[in-house]
């Protein structure tokens, strides 16, 4: 028991296929309270139904889920979770504050309606049937039927979907203060600047696997690239000729270039062009690091394909 | 991170307490009927089929025994609407739109969301049998002691069960806004060959043969009995009833089991 304190969730060599097709294929996570991991990956990796099993939506052909110790499908461990789907219509004719008064009538210690509303922001809307509010204004009724339970462990898929800036930026810091008083949270996102901006950690599937897991600063060294970016007269032909140079394109007058020494490159550019303007150097974000992440994943499942073949 | 570890700890009340239970049931009932009760496009076509052919056949063409016979089929048509399309509609459309999902993924008390619809199903159909009493007494002149208006009332209140279990069956074989269509391939079809509409004395001998293979068939015996028409034993049916509910959430719950 001891070894486990403090673990929120936890999948344990996890296998799930849907007729033939292999979901999940020896999945390990895990999720402590008070912090916050980000489940990402293309369509298809498996996000949603590692999520679905950590739920007790679906049950796993291999490996174990544990919340909090126990079986999800335990009612006394989804006690202590929160959940905001994707895709769930709730009742169009029914009021937020009624929604929000039935589903905290699920938990044993619930938030006030009026702490939930004022955390998601809709304390103006407790009134207002849920069919008449905009979509942003929906996600966020929605934000706050998952934490109204005072959860422990909080399911966030594709949270900020349809907000405004505004609204993305008041959730994000309502995430953070959750985090912070040592909820655990599970993001699942296709934004990688909400990733960038909120996680502790980053898990990265694809095909089913895990293939990367570790902090935001990790994953984004793991490419060493950087990109830079100026106005100058020198062409992509000259350019693209020097050593430390990987890549190089023209986008209307600005030149980009991606290197992996930027410091080279830069001295190398000043020297060639007096006349350079707006440069720019920037270390690869985690969108690159994600997109050569996956990139990596699909070549190495492709050439496993072909040996196979 | 070991800083956080007490929270947890912290955090005791994993029991709930037996009030707080009983008050989550309670309130998934009330917002279930709240929710269709103020959804017209939901409500009238349930309320309004059997109240109108009941004016039109009942009140403006037909008098005396008759409007009490067709009180009494025009209720178990009545009876079998929210049944079917309170069960079988939102069942379908909430099993596509994610919130069934997102229930069974909160810790909604076992059971809390059935028993939610079937409260709504049981004011609907009491809503409906009363409009059609209203109709009766005072329009078709159907005179009924306060004891058969009660057991009207009470077959109306439960006969609506069976009728859940057969609108949550078919709400399983079809998700989204096809449900509606399919239900009226089972409703009226139905309603007809169990002489809900006209008499099975009306029909060809030998569908009033198999008329008893519909549970509407022993629906309308019941209400038939409580406006004091048949005067034959009701066990039958009733048990026949119970079949039928017990059979067709069994084949229900397997199929949410398989395929959710």
């Amino acid at each position: 028991m001891n070894s486990s304190t403090g673990v929120a969730a936890r999948l344990v060599a996890v296998g799930k296929s849907y007729r033939g097709v292999t979901a999940l294929d020896g999945v390990n996570l895990q999720l402590r309270s008070g912090q916050l991991l980000a489940l990402l990956g293309p369509n298809g990796a498996g996000k949603t139904t590692a999520v679905s099993v950590l739920l007790g939506l679906l049950r796993p052909d291999a490996g174990t889920v544990t919340l909090f110790g126990q079986d999800p499908g335990r009612i006394q461990a989804r006690r202590r979770i929160g959940v905001m789907l994707q895709h769930a219509e709730l009742p169009p004719t029914l009021q937020v504050g009624e929604l929000l008064r039935l589903t905290a009538g699920y938990y044993p210690a619930p938030r006030s309606l009026i702490e939930s509303a004022e955390l998601a922001g809709i304390g103006d809307l407790l009134k207002r049937p849920y069919a008449k509010l905009s979509g942003g204004q929906q996600r966020r009724v929605q934000f706050a039927l998952a934490l109204c339970g005072r959860p422990e462990l909080l399911f966030l898929d594709e949270p900020t979907v349809g907000m405004d800036i505004q609204a993305r930026q008041r959730l994000w810091a309502t995430i953070r203060q959750l985090v912070a008083q040592g909820c655990a949270v599970l993001l699942t996102t296709h934004y990688l600047e909400e990733a960038e901006a909120l996680a502790d950690r980053v898990c990265v599937m694809a095909r089913g696997r895990v293939i990367h897991e570790g902090s935001v600063d990790g994953l984004r060294a793991r490419v060493a690239l950087k990109r830079i970016r100026c106005l100058t007269t020198l062409s992509v032909d000259t350019v693209s000729g020097w050593p430390e140079v990987s890549e190089v394109h023209q986008e209307k007058a600005r030149l980009h270039i991606t290197a992996t020494e930027a410091e080279a490159v830069v001295r190398r550019l000043l020297d060639a062009d007096p006349q350079l303007r707006e440069l720019e150097v920037q270390r690869a974000g985690l969108a690159d690091a994600f997109t050569e992440l996956t990139r990596d994943a699909d070549e190495a499942s492709n050439s496993a394909q072909r040996e196979a073949a | 991170m070991e800083a956080m570890m007490p929270v947890n700890k912290s955090v005791p009340a994993i029991g709930m307490p037996r009030r707080r239970i009983v008050g989550a049931y309670l309130q998934e009932a009330r917002s279930e009927c709240l929710r269709y009760l103020r959804a017209p496009g939901f409500m009238l076509p349930m309320l309004l089929f059997s109240t109108v052919f009941y004016l039109m056949f009942g009140v403006l063409l037909n008098h005396g025994e008759a409007s009490r016979y067709l009180l009494a089929s025009y209720s178990a048509f009545g009876i079998i609407g929210p049944g079917l399309f309170g069960f079988g509609v939102s069942l379908a459309i909430e099993r596509d739109g994610g919130l069934l999902t997102l229930k069974r993924a909160l810790p909604m008390p076992p059971g809390a969301y059935l028993l939610g619809k079937m409260a709504m199903a049981m004011v609907a159909a009491t809503i409906v049998t009363v409009l059609l009493l209203l109709i009766g007494v005072f329009l078709a002149h159907v005179v009924l002691s306060w004891g058969q208006m009660l057991a009207l009332l009470l077959t109306g209140m439960f006969g609506v069960l069976p009728f859940c279990a057969l609108g949550m069956f078919v709400g399983t074989l079809i998700k989204g806004q096809g449900a509606p269509g399919l239900l009226n391939l089972v409703y009226l079809p139905m309603a007809f060959l169990s002489g809900l509409w006209l008499p099975l004395s009306m029909l060809p001998r030998e569908l009033q043969q198999i008329a008893p293979i519909w549970p509407s068939y022993h629906l309308n015996q019941l209400t038939q009995a409580a406006v004091g028409l048949n005067k034959g034993p009701l066990l039958g049916h009733v048990l026949a009833l119970i079949g039928f509910a017990v059979g067709f959430v069994w084949l229900a719950a397997r199929r949410l089991r398989r395929h959710g």
